[in-house]
């Protein structure tokens, strides 16, 4: 286990490294930041002056350099357009960002593993092909539209829930959050159930496959020759076993949604990571944009390593030997 | 006092879309205390649908359509899902044919064990515990309590069977139906597994129904022997006079399918044919169209008649000599 951890550990930081060089080519290639954030009507001496400031006259792999020297210390930059360390503007927005991806998370598996299970174990039900036709519409509804009918619908028109910002917010540990208060709730509410409709329907998806696949199993009827109750076989035997792809597609899917939940916070002002990558995009703020790849990549590192412990958990017959 | 089990004209059909399968048509077969029944069958001929109907694990498409399986004189083929929960695991078990595939992979052998005593029995955790140990050494696994902890890809093929048997024992049942568990083990394993079969049935009184297609298998362990083709019993009776004087064609067939030393340098002797599709199974006899001796009246459904005490056999011309040798 310990040489598991460390061998990940070395992996890491060579992805981090190659991910960080990827990184600063490609925003250095997508444009001049020069052009948008110095005023038209400034003349040569003070654009340069800026330019030197910024440290946007050095050769590229001087800047990489400086960078990467700069990185190893903790300090990704200063943002262009706030003038703030670029790491901790983004660690302002995560919190926003962390509750909202957690909650449509666990709200995805607490609607979609109990319909999965039912769809599986009756696959002929009427309300089994119901929970599988409203499983398409949750993949194939875009996720702004589905946004804006809830707001129209709920905020608007029956007036139950508001509709854009995070309410009201205590701190805890330093940060902000939004789901410890009724008020902060309450604004979660739309986000989070806008976030969560595809991962239900994934989640059903592949909860019903495995099910599916695991009830014709030779255990599974070893198990009711042994007669034990149905709700055994399919609690302890089924479950156990289908809850492995599960996980691995649920992490994913969770790093997904921290990452790019764009979508979801512009449609309801929700201040979090994904608004301020969009915004930093459009006007080329290159700190803000690779320190958020690179706090990205950090966190795909640990999930990916969460579900890999977490599968030895589960099936006795993964070992973590690094291999 | 009734036989330990008594099947009678059982009928286990599939209702697919294609049509209907008659998998088991018509079967009757006993067994009593301490016997071994050998159920013997090409693949497809019904006996393995034969162990799952007597368990009532018979998945939809497929039911019982007709007969009685009576247990000690109750009928099975009558009693709810719950009751009949309640008989399996405890009064009749089961052994599976894959060792590799019957016990879950991701709980451990005492979770699987525990969960088994505590479904029929009302003992605390620990007696389940102890009883699940004492099982296993009775299989012969060395060091029990050590092995309980293990997971099952942590044993071989022949331990796994082992375990397997250990939790069919673990309420002492009053029949057992394996469904050829020894197919997938090595030879010496297999003998092993033979011998502890054997000893047990004529220690505890258990019934048997042994499951194969290895005429080797059940000669040595049955007392009686039911050979299937295409859902129906063709021939039954003691086991050594069948295996030594078959009276249908298919037996004779059977036989002389099986290598022998007695006919080193000769082409192995085989059944021409296939088994036919249990769709659209021909009238008459199944087995004509591969029968040395069919005629005309192979057309007409052969009955089950009784040619010498206690030999009954699904022909209308069986070889009244011994045709094996």
């Amino acid at each position: 286990m310990t040489v598991f951890l460390l061998r990940r550990l070395l992996q890491a930081a060579a992805v981090v490294l190659v991910m960080s060089l990827l990184v600063f080519l490609g925003v250095y290639a997508i444009g001049d930041p020069v052009e948008i954030l110095i005023s038209p009507e400034a003349d040569q001496i003070e654009r340069e002056r800026a330019i030197k400031a910024l440290g946007l006259d050095l050769p590229l792999w001087q800047q990489y350099l400086v960078f990467l020297g700069n990185a190893l210390r903790g300090d990704l930059g200063r943002s262009f357009v706030f003038n703030e360390p670029a790491l901790r503007l983004i660690l302002d927005r995560m919190p926003a960002t962390l509750e909202l991806a957690v909650g449509a998370t666990i709200l995805a598996l607490l609607i979609g593993l109990p319909l999965g299970l039912y769809a599986g174990l009756r696959p002929h039900s009427p309300v089994s092909k119901g929970i599988l036709a409203g499983s398409i519409l949750g993949f194939s509804l875009p996720t702004f539209w589905v946004g804006l009918m809830l707001i129209m619908v709920f905020a608007v028109q029956l007036g139950w829930l508001p509709s854009t910002g995070r309410g009201e917010t205590v701190t805890v540990l330093g940060m902000r959050w939004s789901f410890l208060t009724r008020d902060g709730l309450a604004h979660m509410i739309m986000p989070m159930v806008n976030l969560s409709l595809f991962k239900i329907s994934l989640i059903i998806r592949l909860t019903r496959a495995g099910v599916r696949e695991t009830m014709l199993m030779d255990y599974v009827k070893f198990a009711r020759a042994k007669g034990l109750s149905p709700a055994r076989i399919t609690l302890v035997h089924v479950f156990k076993n289908i809850l492995i792809p599960v996980v691995t597609v649920v992490g994913l899917e969770f790093g997904g949604t921290i990452a790019f939940s764009v979508v979801t916070e512009s449609v309801f002002a929700w201040p979090g990571m994904g608004k301020l990558i969009i915004d930093s995009i459009n006007v080329l703020d290159r700190p803000v944009m690779v320190a958020y790849l690179m706090v990205i990549v950090l966190m795909f590192i640990t999930i990916n390593l969460v579900v890999d412990i977490t599968y030895s958990v589960l099936d006795p017959r993964v070992r973590l030997e690094g291999k | 006092m009734p036989p330990t089990l008594e099947v009678r004209n059982l009928r286990t059909h599939f209702f697919t879309r294609a049509g209907v399968v008659k998998a088991v048509d018509d079967v009757s077969f006993a067994v009593d205390r301490g016997k071994v029944l050998g159920l013997v069958g090409e693949s497809g001929s019904g006996k393995s649908v034969t162990g799952f109907s007597i368990l009532g694990l018979v998945d939809p498409p497929g039911r019982i359509a007709g007969g009685s399986i009576l247990f000690q004189g109750q009928d099975l083929a009558g009693l709810s899902e719950e009751e009949m929960r309640r008989l399996r695991g405890n009064r009749i078990a089961m052994i599976f044919q894959d060792p590799m595939m019957t016990l879950n992979p991701v709980l451990r052998i005492d979770t699987q064990m525990i969960e088994t005593v505590l479904a029929h029995a009302k003992v605390s955790r620990e007696e389940a515990r102890q009883r699940a140990r004492d099982a296993l050494g009775q299989v012969g696994i060395p060091s029990p309590e050590e092995r309980l902890r293990a997971y099952p890809h942590q044993f071989s093929g022949g331990m796994r069977q082992r375990v397997a048997i250990a939790i069919a024992l673990l309420h002492k049942p009053d029949l057992i139906v394996a469904d050829e568990p020894t197919t997938a083990l090595d030879v010496t394993i297999q003998g092993q597994i033979l011998a502890e079969a054997q000893k047990l049935c004529a220690e505890s009184g258990t019934a048997l129904i042994w499951i194969t297609h290895d005429l080797s298998v059940v000669a040595g362990l049955a007392d009686d022997i039911a050979v299937m083709y295409a859902g129906k019993v063709v021939e039954e009776g003691p086991v050594t006079q069948v295996l030594d004087a078959p009276l249908h064609p298919y037996t004779v067939g059977l036989i002389g399918s099986v290598p022998s030393r007695n006919h080193r340098g000769e082409p192995l002797r085989q059944i021409p044919g296939m088994t036919p599709s249990l769709l659209n199974l021909p009238a008459g006899c199944a087995f004509r169209a591969r029968c040395p001796r069919a005629e005309a009246r192979c057309a007409e459904p052969p009955p089950m008649a009784e040619y010498r005490p206690g030999r009954f056999a699904r022909c209308i011309h069986p070889y009244e000599e011994a045709a094996a040798a």
